[in-house]
C-alpha cells in the first residue's frame, strides 16, 4: 500500500510536482499517466526516497518516507526510468549484487533469483554480460534485480518504454501476476491503451497535478466519452504528449 | 510472500558486497587493468632507471674522456698548453667568433690567451686566461669546471716556483688553506638523484586508482546506474565506503607492484660508480607501504570527489588529470628551495611522504616521532576528505543522471 499525500517539489522556479496526492492498493494496479514531463517520473523518485519532497508525505505501508527511508526502500521494488546494468557483470550477478544489497541470506537469493528467471523466461540469457542485451532483455533483468527480495510494493518507472509487441505483452502478464500474487503496483505510463488494460486505477498527472483519480469506467462515465482517448484528452485539456 | 529481511546482522554485509562486485567489476576490464597493474607501476621503475644511468653515464664520461677545446693564441703559451694538454685536454684551432659559438653551443667553453701573454709573463706581471662559456648550459658545467681547475693548478704551481726562486716559502702566499672534509654518505649523495621517487610513488597510487574513481561515480552516473542502487535499503555512506575500498585496494596492489620492481631495478643501478648506495630492498618497501597508507585514503576520497562533480566519464578523466599535478607540487617545492625539513612538515600530506622516503633513502632511517606525525596528519586529512565526500554522496542531484 502506498499513499501520497500532498507531495511538492520544485527545481529552481520550475515547480515539476505542485500537490500530488494518491493511493495505490495491494492487489491492485495503480497506472500514473501523463504526459511527457507532466511531474510523473518526479513522483516516483520521491516515493522510492530518492528526492526529497519539498512539502508533502510519503507512506509505504503506513511507513512514513521522511522518517525510515531504509524501511520503505525495503519494502519497495524499483525499476526506475534509468535501467542501469553493470554491463561487466552478468544479469545473475547482476541480480546477486542488489539481492545482497537487500540483505537475503544465501539459500533465499538462489530461490528467489531462481524462481524470478524462470517466471520471466531468461534462462538462456542469465549467465552472458549484459553489455549487448536488447532493451527487452535488459528490462528483464532489471526487474529480477528489482523484485529479488520479494517487495510488497513494486514501481515500474515507463517498463514497456522501448519494448516490441511481444516483450510488452509478457511483461503486461507479468505484471498481472504480481497483482495475483496481492502485491501493491504502481507503474507509470503516458500510452493510454497500456494504462486502460491492466490498470485497476488511472490516475492522471498534467503539470505537475492529480486532475483524475478512477477507475477506467468511471472516467469514461465521468467524461462522458466511451473512448478512453477522448476521455483523457478532455481531461488533460488538450493532447499534447500523449501516445495512442 | 515471505516476511521482509531487516535483521541489522544481514545488512552489515553491504560494504563488502559493494566492496567485491567493484573489484570483480573492475577486474574485468582491459583498461583498468592495465593502467592499474602494468603501465602505471611498471613504467615508472623503468623510465627512472633510464634515466638515472644516463645521467650517470654522461656524468663518468664527461670525467674521464678527454676534453676538446679551442685555444686562441695558443702559441702565445706553449708551456700552460702543454700542462692543459697533460691534463687531458685536447687543444683545438682557435676560431673566429668563440662567443658566438658557444651561445650556438658549437662549442661548450672556449679559452682565450691574449697577445700580450708572453710579454707579461716575462715581467713577472699578472696574465689574463679567458674562460668563455654559458653558464645556462647546464651540460658544459662539468667541462668548465675541469678546464677551470687545470688552468688554475698550473698557476698555482707556477706561483709557488716563483715564490721558491725568490728564497720564500710557497706557504706564505697562502696563509689559509681550505680542507675540505665532505660529510655526504654514500647513501645521501644518492639522495639527490632519488629526489623524484616520492613522487613516483604517489603518482602510481594515484593512476592505480584512477579509473575505478571515475568509474564508480562518473561512470555510474553516466551510465545512469545510480539510481537504481540508491533505491536499495543501504545507506549512501556505506556504499561509498565499499567503492572507497575498491579504489584503495587498487592503488595498494598498484604500489606494491611499483615497490617490488624498484627493489629489482635498484639492483641493476650504477650508483656504486658514483660511490652511492641505494637500498630499495623490503625494508625500505615496507615503510614506504606504510607512510602512503593513509595516502592511499586520502587521494581515493579527493579522486571520488572530483570524479562525483564531473557530468561524464570524459569530464571527469579531465578534472584527473589535473589533480594528478598536485602531488608534484613538494617536489618541485624543495627542488626549487632546498629548505631544511622541520616537525611540522612531516605533518603535511604530501611534504611528509616526500620527506619521509627521501630519509629512508638517505639510510638514516625515518625517526618514531616523524613517522607518527605523517601517519597522523596524513589519516586526519584522510578522514576530512571522506567526510567531505559522503556529505557530496547525499546530495540529491548525484544519482540523477538526466
Amino acid at each position: 500500500m502506498i499513499e501520497v499525500r500532498d507531495l511538492h517539489k520544485a527545481f529552481g522556479a520550475v515547480k515539476a510536482v505542485d500537490g500530488v496526492g494518491f493511493a495505490a492498493r495491494d492487489g491492485e494496479i495503480t497506472g500514473l499517466l501523463g504526459p511527457n514531463g507532466a511531474g510523473k517520473t518526479t513522483t516516483l523518485r520521491m516515493l522510492y526516497t530518492l528526492m526529497t519532497p519539498d512539502r508533502g508525505q510519503v507512506l509505504v505501508d503506513g511507513i512514513d518516507a521522511a522518517a525510515d527511508p531504509l524501511a520503505v526502500r525495503r519494502r519497495l521494488g524499483v525499476l526506475p526510468d534509468a535501467r542501469g546494468l553493470y554491463k561487466r557483470l552478468t544479469a545473475r550477478e547482476n541480480i546477486d549484487y542488489f539481492a545482497r544489497l537487500q540483505g537475503l541470506p544465501e539459500d533465499e537469493l538462489r530461490t528467489r533469483r531462481d524462481a524470478l528467471v524462470q517466471a520471466l523466461d531468461m534462462d538462456d540469457i542469465v549467465d552472458r554480460r549484459t553489455e549487448g542485451f536488447s532493451q527487452g532483455q535488459r528490462v528483464k533483468t532489471a526487474i529480477a534485480r528489482a523484485l529479488v527480495h520479494d517487495p510488497r510494493n513494486v514501481i515500474l518507472d515507463e517498463p514497456t518504454n522501448g519494448l516490441d509487441v511481444m516483450a510488452t505483452r509478457a511483461l503486461r502478464q507479468f505484471m498481472l501476476k504480481l497483482r495475483d500474487e496481492g502485491r501493491c503496483v504502481l507503474f507509470s505510463s503516458h500510452i493510454m491503451q497500456e494504462v486502460g488494460a491492466l490498470c485497476d486505477r488511472i490516475v492522471v498527472i498534467a503539470r505537475g497535478r492529480v486532475v483524475a483519480d478512477e477507475t477506467p469506467d468511471a472516467l469514461r462515465a465521468q467524461t462522458g466519452e466511451a473512448n478512453l482517448e477522448d476521455a483523457f484528452v478532455k481531461i488533460i485539456g488538450s493532447d499534447e504528449g500523449l501516445a495512442a | 510472500m515471505s516476511a521482509l529481511p531487516s535483521s541489522p546482522v544481514r545488512r552489515r554485509r553491504a560494504f563488502l558486497t559493494v566492496f567485491w562486485k567493484e573489484v570483480r567489476e573492475n577486474l574485468r576490464d582491459r583498461r583498468t587493468l592495465i593502467s592499474a597493474f602494468l603501465t602505471g607501476p611498471l613504467l615508472t621503475p623503468l623510465i627512472f632507471v633510464m634515466l638515472i644511468n644516463v645521467t650517470i653515464h654522461r656524468e663518468l664520461d664527461k670525467a674521464e674522456q678527454p676534453l676538446k677545446v679551442p685555444v686562441i693564441g695558443a702559441q702565445y703559451a706553449p708551456n700552460l698548453v702543454a700542462a692543459l694538454k697533460a691534463g687531458g685536454i685536447e687543444p683545438q684551432p682557435a676560431i673566429a667568433n668563440p662567443e658566438q659559438a658557444v651561445r650556438d653551443q658549437a662549442a661548450d667553453l672556449v679559452l682565450r690567451i691574449a697577445p700580450g701573454y708572453a710579454a707579461a709573463w716575462r715581467q713577472g706581471e699578472p696574465v689574463q686566461v679567458e674562460l668563455i662559456y654559458d653558464s645556462s648550459q647546464r651540460d658544459a658545467g662539468t667541462a668548465v669546471e675541469r678546464a677551470s681547475n687545470l688552468v688554475q693548478s698550473y698557476a698555482r704551481q707556477q706561483g709557488m716556483m716563483r715564490l721558491v726562486a725568490r728564497g720564500l716559502s710557497p706557504t706564505t702566499a697562502w696563509p689559509v688553506q681550505v680542507a675540505r672534509r665532505d660529510q655526504a654518505t654514500a647513501q645521501s649523495r644518492a639522495v639527490l638523484l632519488f629526489n623524484m621517487l616520492p613522487y613516483l610513488f604517489v603518482l602510481t597510487i594515484f593512476i592505480g586508482g584512477m579509473y575505478l574513481a571515475i568509474d564508480l561515480t562518473a561512470g555510474e552516473r553516466e551510465r545512469q546506474s545510480l539510481e537504481p542502487l540508491f533505491a536499495n535499503p543501504v545507506p549512501r555512506w556505506k556504499i561509498l565506503l565499499g567503492k572507497l575500498a575498491a579504489i584503495g585496494a587498487f592503488s595498494t596492489v598498484s604500489l606494491l607492484i611499483c615497490l617490488l620492481a624498484f627493489s629489482l631495478v635498484g639492483r641493476f643501478l650504477p650508483t656504486d660508480k658514483l660511490d652511492m648506495e641505494i637500498d630499495l630492498g623490503w625494508r625500505f618497501a615496507a615503510h614506504v607501504l606504510l607512510l602512503q597508507w593513509p595516502m592511499i585514503a586520502l587521494l581515493a576520497a579527493l579522486q571520488s570527489l572530483v570524479a562525483a562533480f564531473a557530468k561524464s566519464y570524459r569530464e571527469a578523466q579531465t578534472y584527473l588529470s589535473l589533480l594528478m599535478m598536485l602531488p608534484i607540487l613538494p617536489s618541485i617545492m624543495l627542488m626549487v628551495m632546498p629548505v631544511k625539513p622541520r616537525d611540522w612538515m612531516y605533518a603535511v600530506p604530501l611534504l611528509g611522504q616526500h620527506l619521509g622516503i627521501l630519509d629512508l633513502l638517505r639510510g638514516s632511517g625515518i625517526g618514531a616521532a616523524h613517522l607518527a606525525l605523517c601517519l597522523a596528519g596524513t589519516t586526519l586529512a584522510a578522514l576530512l576528505a571522506i567526510a567531505v565526500a559522503m556529505q557530496l554522496y547525499r546530495a540529491e542531484r548525484l544519482a540523477i543522471s538526466a
